[in-house]
């Protein structure tokens, strides 16, 4: 009997190494550890055993169980894994072809400018302030020291709705009224960003509405060289640490003195060349100390306070910064333009 | 304001300055150079020829066959001008000339005989047209006789002088003259400024007794000096006056005309020259028109006063709007004997006034507009004098005749070296500060760092201390002030919670596959009142017009984003650029009335967006989807799903939109915007293909925000999930059903989800199937079979009751 056995085992053994299917494993296994395989078949026929030898050759049949067994599992196993491979070969795909295109959308030129200029001077203590695009002709004019009939009106030609409201054509009176509001009780420190509107007929370099972004620090023993000082920091961080500033003499009527500021043109580095109508500078924005005349109409001791104020146009800084040679693409959408412009 | 250099060198030496130095510094202290031009473009070897004969060409009628002496040699040209003639002296072009436009200039054989070279009018040597002298304009130019045969014709007609175009700011009246700028080159060379003559030899005869002087407003009219200047020989005036007025962009007329056009150049104060014997009296009164007065202007047109049009009168009609223009009555011509000067200070509102009702800008109004120097005033006037003497052999009255109540009061203003320091952050001395007062001619007295500044009346911006700081800071330099930053205790900057959840909805919308756009908030009237979600529109039955559009596209204030958007939409398809998905973030603005506003309108921020086209695209799959009801509805979804905000939709009739297709959403009862498919009709007006858009109070979204994470509510416990499919008729919408469900299901429902809706086979017509997924649970405890049950149950019943659903089969 253990002859028997140990054949039935060897048997087994070669057939499992032979096995090339899971079906072919199935089928041994079913042939020699089922009930009605060899190895039951041998248990029995231990009836006819003595009592002795009866546990030894029990203990080695089931042995031979197992190692069949054994050897099934891990022929299946081995098995399984070829099929799983040879199944997963057959899926292979061109991975060189294009993936599925995900819809991204994209911020406007104007907003990625507007939002980099906030977060600059974020960065430097400002809040960020909104206000009305329908201005009366107080806040809009007359709180910034430009009483009726006054020559510099000319300068900014408005929409009027009514005699006392109108499209704001800039962004100052929202400083006007943040002021206002305080009365002289504490220091405003604030950027203004938003929409304006002017009498211009739209061309390459003129539209009828378009973006500003002014700034105001109102407090004790403000100094025209902090204004410089800000810019400066401001114009290196946004067009680059090499880029050099230059204020000139300007005027505004809300700022005293009021300064106009270049920076060195990037293309010609200061020697002059088409871009900078062979200046070798950009004008980039206008400011100044606040007029002592804003300040106390706006509840502020001009002994006391002084501030300077600022303003720029994001739109002038895109098509410098970017190249974009007509304004009148920041409004008309085309997909191709608003496209080229995603904030890396 | 157009410089000459070459004028301004009779005031200043600026002989050791190149043109680019000077104008660089002129820009940085204060007053911008905008350009550099110079009279007329390069030519060469154009010299002074002496015509000693002129004859007619054999073989042209037209042309004339000229002898010319150039000084040197003798050349024989060949000349078509009509008024060529023998004895002139003339600009010759010689052979191997080069004239402005490249031009080069050689030996021709005209009509068989040849011609050396060519006599040049004065466009040909690069003046523009409008200003040469009509005498000239049809033919050649011909210099005075006393030109010297063989000089340089470009020097001699200043076709090198280089002109500096000012850009002023409405601050510096100043630079409107000749004199103004050389006080300004002045102070940034320091070198002295030298004045022009005034000085006149006067006849013993009294001009008071030619004219009387009457002004009735003084106020508007504080002075008012009239000159007679008798014996005037009308005739052209001297070259380099002519080459100046050619300079700063005048055409020269004659010499009457053209020395009360220098002189206002030079002293920036207009001048009127009318001709004595046409004034029509013998007194001058200025006063306010009278309504419905009329009078016909210098122009030849007739033109309507009214009271608030300053007038000078001969006493019975008016012969010049004050300060804008003379009349033709009293013009100045060739017959023209005597003289009457006028040199006034006329208000700038009044000159305002008239230029603007008139449309009549010129030299002399935007120079009272901007106020003139109250002390040069009479001084222009003997300038002008001195010049009718010299060049129109005048002889000048004893006078003028004023009326004088000219305030010529300097302006004091205190500075101290201390305060000047503490503005601009500086550590400039008293010394410096003297020495800057004293370049810009300024009087002052100065003791212990103190200054009382007497500000010269050209100055008139100067009134208040931060006026003489900008003077100190911009002649000390703008480049000499240090860098600072500010010294106050510094306040964290940063975005208020609105502003970044504005920001975080930017990005969603983004990330959702939207581009943005920015459109303009001025449109058509029609544009301005389309697509205008319904909470808008019960405010605002109409949009606000402009009172004074510029055109009707741009005329009214947006009451919707959605029209711009489309037909920014409506751009690109015509490019070819058919698949589209944008938003815009911006105002509308809603007034009850549209038109006399008395306050300003509300400024409602929306948030909208359309897409149209192709959503997903990926040709080698096949796979193509196009944008549609539920692509919007999803990105809507999203947005409030992101924000925390729970609000719902239910079907809508809108204008513009599909019927069928559209959604209002509410939040509670409150409408907070609506989006759908646009009206076929609508599209097609915008040639869009089908096209589908939302629009949201961002109002709303911003104040109704519950984004805050809350991590205490993780569930432990795990959800139970049941199916309900109902049956129900097709009109139906789910979202009654669901409403039904989530209010009769119990706290334990968490989500209701529609899986499934199916209409066919298999069900009766006009039904439809909706098939549901319950989610429950509690965070407590694990659920029991018998409470989902029960609310299944519940939920069964009241569907059945309120929608006449069955469950499905
Ligand atoms: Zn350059």
């Amino acid at each position: 009997m253990r002859e028997r056995l140990q054949a039935l085992k060897e048997e087994a053994l070669a057939k499992v190494d032979q096995a090339d299917t899971l079906n072919e494993l199935q089928d041994i296994k079913v042939a020699y550890l089922g009930k009605k395989g060899p190895i039951t078949e041998v248990l029995r026929g231990m009836g006819k055993l003595s009592k002795e030898e009866r546990p030894v050759i029990g203990e080695l049949a089931n042995k031979v169980r197992e190692t069949i067994a054994g050897e099934l599992d891990a022929k299946k196993e081995k098995l399984e894994a070829r099929e799983l491979e040879e199944k997963l070969e057959k899926e292979t795909i061109d991975v060189t072809l294009p993936g599925r295109p995900v819809t991204l959308g994209g911020p406007h030129l104007l907003t990625s400018i507007v939002e980099e200029i906030e977060d600059l001077f974020i960065g430097m203590g400002f809040e960020v302030r909104e206000g009305p695009e329908v201005e009366t002709d107080y806040y809009n004019f007359e709180a910034l020291n430009l009483p009726k009939g006054h020559p510099a009106r000319d300068m900014q030609d408005s929409f009027y709705i009514t005699e006392e409201l109108l499209m704001r054509t800039h962004t100052s009176p929202v400083q006007a009224r943040t002021m206002g509001k305080y009365q002289g009780s504490k220091p405003v420190k604030m950027i203004c960003p938003g929409k304006v509107y002017r009498r211009d007929t739209d061309d390459a370099t003129h539209s009828h509405q378009f973006t500003q972004v002014e700034g105001l620090y109102v407090d004790r023993n403000v100094r025209m060289s902090d204004l410089k000082g800000v810019l400066n920091r401001f114009a290196k961080q946004m067009f680059g640490e090499e880029r050099e500033i230059r204020l000139r003499p300007s005027f505004f009527p809300f700022t005293e003195p009021s300064v106009e500021m270049d920076i060195s043109c990037k293309v010609c580095h200061g020697e002059g060349c088409s871009v900078c109508k062979g200046t070798g500078w950009i004008e980039i924005l206008g400011g100044g100390m606040v007029h002592p005349r804003v300040l106390e109409m706006a509840g502020y001791d001009s002994k006391e306070y002084t501030g300077f104020a600022f303003g720029m146009g994001p739109e002038r800084i895109a098509m410098l910064k970017y190249g974009v040679d007509d304004i009148r693409h920041f409004y008309t959408n085309d997909i191709r333009f608003l496209k080229q412009y995603h904030k890396a | 304001m157009f410089v000459s250099l070459n004028w301004l060198k009779n005031y200043v030496d600026i002989d050791n300055i190149s043109s680019e130095q000077l104008a660089e510094k002129i820009t940085k202290s204060g007053i911008e150079v905008e350009g550099i031009e110079y009279v007329a473009e390069a030519s060469s070897n154009v010299v002074v020829g002496y015509v000693q004969s002129c004859e007619k060409h054999p073989n042209a009628d037209k042309l004339n066959l000229c002898q010319v002496d150039t000084g040197d040699e003798e050349l024989q040209i060949i000349c078509g001008a009509p008024n060529v003639a023998q004895g002139q002296k003339v600009a010759v072009a010689k052979p191997g000339a080069v004239l402005p436009g490249n031009v080069k200039i050689k030996k021709a054989k005209l009509r068989g005989v040849e011609s050396q070279g060519m006599i040049c009018s004065l466009q040909e040597l690069g003046i523009e047209e409008k200003f040469v002298p009509k005498e000239f304009a049809e033919g050649i130019f011909v210099f005075p006789e006393d030109a010297e045969v063989g000089a340089d014709a470009r020097e001699l007609l200043n076709l090198d002088d280089a002109i500096l175009e000012l850009g002023l700011t409405p601050n510096r009246a100043d630079a409107m003259s000749m004199l103004g700028v050389a006080y300004e080159t002045s102070a940034i060379l320091d070198t002295p400024v030298k004045l022009p003559d005034e000085s006149v030899n006067l006849s013993s005869e009294q001009a008071a007794d030619y004219v009387s002087v009457t002004v009735e407003d003084a106020e508007l009219n504080p002075y008012y000096g009239a000159f007679v200047i008798k014996d005037v020989k009308v005739k052209n005036s001297p070259l380099w006056m002519r080459n100046y007025l050619i300079a700063a962009g005048i055409r020269p007329i004659n010499n009457v005309v053209d020395i009360t056009n220098y002189v206002l150049l030079e002293y920036g104060q207009p001048l009127h020259a009318f001709d004595y014997d046409r004034f029509g009296s013998k007194e001058i009164v200025v006063r306010r028109a009278h309504d419905k007065e009329t009078i016909t202007t210098l122009d030849d047109q007739e033109r309507e006063l009214y009271s608030n049009h300053l007038v000078i009168t001969n006493g019975q009609e008016p012969t010049a709007i004050a300060g804008v223009m003379g009349g033709a009555d009293s013009e100045v011509s060739e017959q023209t004997k005597t003289v009457l000067l006028e040199a006034a200070y006329f208000s700038p509102a009044a000159v305002r006034q008239s230029s603007k009702d008139h449309g009549l800008r010129s030299e002399s109004s935007t120079r009272f507009e901007k106020g003139v120097d109250p002390e040069r005033v009479k001084r222009a006037g003997l300038r002008a004098c001195q010049l009718l003497s010299e060049y129109a052999d005048g002889i000048i009255l004893q006078g003028p005749v004023e009326f004088d109540e000219l305030n010529c009061t300097e302006a004091t203003v205190e500075v101290s070296t201390e305060k000047v320091n503490e503005r601009l952050g500086t550590e400039i001395t008293s010394d410096e500060i003297s020495d800057i007062l004293r370049k810009l001619h300024f009087g002052f007295k100065a003791n212990d760092g103190i200054f009382i500044v007497t500000v010269p009346t050209r100055r008139g911006d100067i009134t208040l201390f931060e006026d003489m700081v900008e003077e100190i800071a911009r002649i000390y330099g703008y480049d000499n002030l240090p860098y600072t930053l500010p010294a106050g205790a510094g306040q964290a900057g940063g975005l208020t919670s609105r502003q970044s959840l504005k920001r975080e909805i930017k990005h969603y919308m983004e990330g959702a596959g939207l581009m943005e756009a920015i459109t303009y908030s001025l449109t058509s009237k029609e544009r301005a009142e389309t697509l205008v979600s319904p909470e808008i529109r019960e405010h605002a039955t109409q949009s606000i017009r402009l009172s004074m559009p510029m055109s009707e596209e741009h005329s009214n204030l947006r009451l919707s984003i959605l029209p711009e958007l489309l037909a920014s939409f409506s751009y690109n398809t015509a490019r070819k650029q058919a698949n589209l998905a944008y938003y815009e973030i911006g105002t509308v603005f809603v007034s009850p009335v549209a038109e006399k506003l008395t306050e300003q309108p509300r400024e409602l921020l929306r948030v909208a967006g359309a897409v149209t086209g192709d959503w997903l695209l990926h040709p080698m799959q096949q796979e193509k989807k196009q944008a549609d009801f539920f692509l919007v509805k999803g990105i809507v979804e999203g947005l409030l799903d992101k924000l925390g905000i729970t609000a719902t939709f239910k079907q809508a009739k809108l204008e513009g939109m599909h019927p069928g297709r559209t959604a209002q959403v509410y939040l509670g009862e409150q409408s907070i915007g609506f989006l759908g498919q646009l009206h076929p009709s609508l599209q097609q007006s915008y040639d869009l293909k089908d096209t589908y858009v939302f629009d949201l109070d961002m109002e709303a979204l911003l104040g109704q925000t519950n984004n805050e994470p809350d991590f205490s509510k993780i569930p432990r416990y795990p959800s139970v999930s049941r199916d309900i499919a109902l049956v129900v008729d097709q009109e139906i919408p789910a979202g009654d059903i669901k409403a039904t469900i989530v209010e009769k299901a119990g706290a334990l429902l968490k989500d209701v989800q529609v899986f499934d809706v199916y209409q066919g086979e298999h069900l009766q017509a006009g039904k439809k199937s909706i098939a549901f997924s319950l989610f429950y649970q509690d965070p407590e405890r694990t659920l029991k079979d018998e409470e989902v049950e029960a609310s299944y149950q519940a939920i069964l019943s009241a569907v059945e009751k309120n929608h006449q659903a069955e469950l499905r089969g």
